[in-house]
């Protein structure tokens, strides 16, 4: 099994990375070359950082038109995390509106509710859709770790779970084999480890 | 509903991790010691986040640093917050090349708000962790930085809302008087400040589950903050955890190993 982790110079690799070793996967790469996307068996877009910055960086390295390649027509699975997630979607309103990879019909607004402390930081209940694969075997309810400032908006049918701060909002989805989550699971201690596993097993 | 936190800060110079008081520092040992004497794989089990701190005085050598959070990067599952000394855009790299979540910044939020602008803008909001240190100067609460040895001009309350203005992610507030001692977090101040529109973390003085207690129980505290080793060494951390769970308090709940 060999999992690449795509690197488009933003955010921290290095605990995505120690996490599936530590789930003793061995064979993982991290890079933004052809070649290494092109003979993933699976794939993972990490990332923190600014959407604009992040699409731009994509767009230089011409990682967009090899994911299309992997994601959308080899049907590889994608994990998109955090601002990951959120490329995978169509657009974000931050730092000037960005358009997205567009896998996904979904878009990125900043919390806006009067009084709500933003940026969303610290472990937060998942709501979880008991359809989902990722979560298999999951509480209904689990504690997963955010870091973010915008939050998804879709439509229901890619809902898989739903969290509340201020109002409730999609925090993961998975529509055949692209699979993104609004929290880290790299830093979630046991529950994250567990759908780390999830993802590498089940897809 | 979203969780508080308990966060642990390490003290690192020039290759030891340090008990502070008062911000004077006390050799305590290196990664290695950390590991044996303390577990410390074993303990961030029990904690939300961790916070790396470069206290070293004079030469802050990074590419040291750099190397002991790689370190602790693995097989520990949680965020981890590094600073001290962050002067340029090529240092924060450096740090989030080698494991850092976010960066903890002190002194450019007053001597470098430029720099701290184009850090929000590059690796976001929630990226950038602002520690404030203060303490009571004739009765007055008082802003510090350089490791605690600069006094600034300005007005506590002010400060923290123009910092809040930054677009920071949080507040690391940490007071010096009470840092190390073991006899409660400055909760009269805590409690005085506005309300600030960001998660306010708060430092300095923890010394026993009560006072982490005491300190989540504040409703404008997000997180309590110890960089207390020596009172929360062993079973220390694991313990108050599972009591702070049982009494109700908001924190996260993990699947056990």
């Amino acid at each position: 099994m060999k999992l690449v982790i795509i690197d488009y110079g933003m955010g921290n690799i290095r605990s995505v990375v120690s996490a599936f070793k530590y789930l003793g996967i061995d064979d993982i790469v991290v890079s933004n070359k052809y070649e290494d996307i092109k003979s993933a068996d699976k794939l993972l877009l990490p990332g923190v950082g600014s959407f604009r910055k992040a699409m731009s960086n994509i767009k230089d390295k011409n990682i967009d038109k090899y994911l299309e390649e992997v994601v959308l027509q080899d049907k590889k699975p994608i994990l998109g995390i955090c601002l990951g997630m959120q490329l995978l979607g169509s657009f974000s309103e931050e730092d000037g509106s960005t358009e997205g990879l567009n896998y996904i019909d979904m878009k990125c607004k900043k919390f806006s509710i009067k009084d709500l402390k933003v940026p969303h930081v610290g472990f937060n209940q998942v709501n979880i859709n008991t359809n989902s694969i990722l979560f298999s075997d999951f509480s209904d309810k689990s504690d997963f770790y955010f870091t973010h400032s915008y939050k998804a908006e879709a439509n229901i049918d890619i809902c898989q779970s739903t969290c509340v701060y201020g109002d409730e909002f999609i925090v993961s989805y998975e529509k055949d084999n692209i699979i993104g989550v609004q929290f880290h699971p790299e830093l979630s201690q046991n529950n994250g480890l567990k759908l780390l596993k999830n993802f590498i097993k089940k897809f | 509903m979203l969780r508080k936190r308990i966060i642990f800060t390490l003290i690192y110079e020039n290759g030891f991790f340090n008990q502070s008081r008062n911000f004077r520092l006390q050799k305590v040992g290196n990664i290695k010691w950390l590991e044996r004497n303390y577990k410390f794989k074993e303990i961030a089990f029990s904690l939300d986040e961790l916070i790396v701190l470069n206290a070293s005085k004079k030469e802050k050598n990074l590419e040291e640093f750099t190397k002991v959070l790689n370190n602790l990067v693995d097989d520990v599952f949680i965020p981890i917050a590094a600073g001290g000394g962050i002067r340029t855009i090529d240092d924060a790299k450096l740090l989030f090349k080698n494991g850092a979540d976010k960066l903890v910044i002190n002194s450019i939020l007053y001597e470098n708000r430029e720099l701290v602008k184009n850090l929000v803008q590059i690796y976001g909001s929630q990226s950038l962790v602002a520690n404030i240190d203060y303490k009571k100067v004739e009765g007055v609460n008082r802003i510090f930085i350089n490791n605690g040895t600069k006094e600034l001009n300005v007005d506590f309350n002010e400060y923290i809302k123009e910092i809040e203005e930054l677009a920071v992610g949080e507040v690391y507030l940490n007071s010096i008087e009470k840092d190390g001692t073991g006899f409660g977090y400055d909760i009269e101040t805590v409690s005085s400040i506005d309300k600030l529109g960001i998660p306010l973390i708060l430092a300095g003085g923890a010394g026993n589950e009560k006072h982490l207690e005491e300190g989540l129980r504040l409703e404008n505290v997000s997180a309590v903050a110890t960089a207390n080793l020596f009172n929360f060494v062993g079973d220390g951390l694991p313990k108050s955890r599972e009591n702070i769970l049982n009494k109700g308090i908001n924190i996260a709940r993990w699947l056990k190993c």
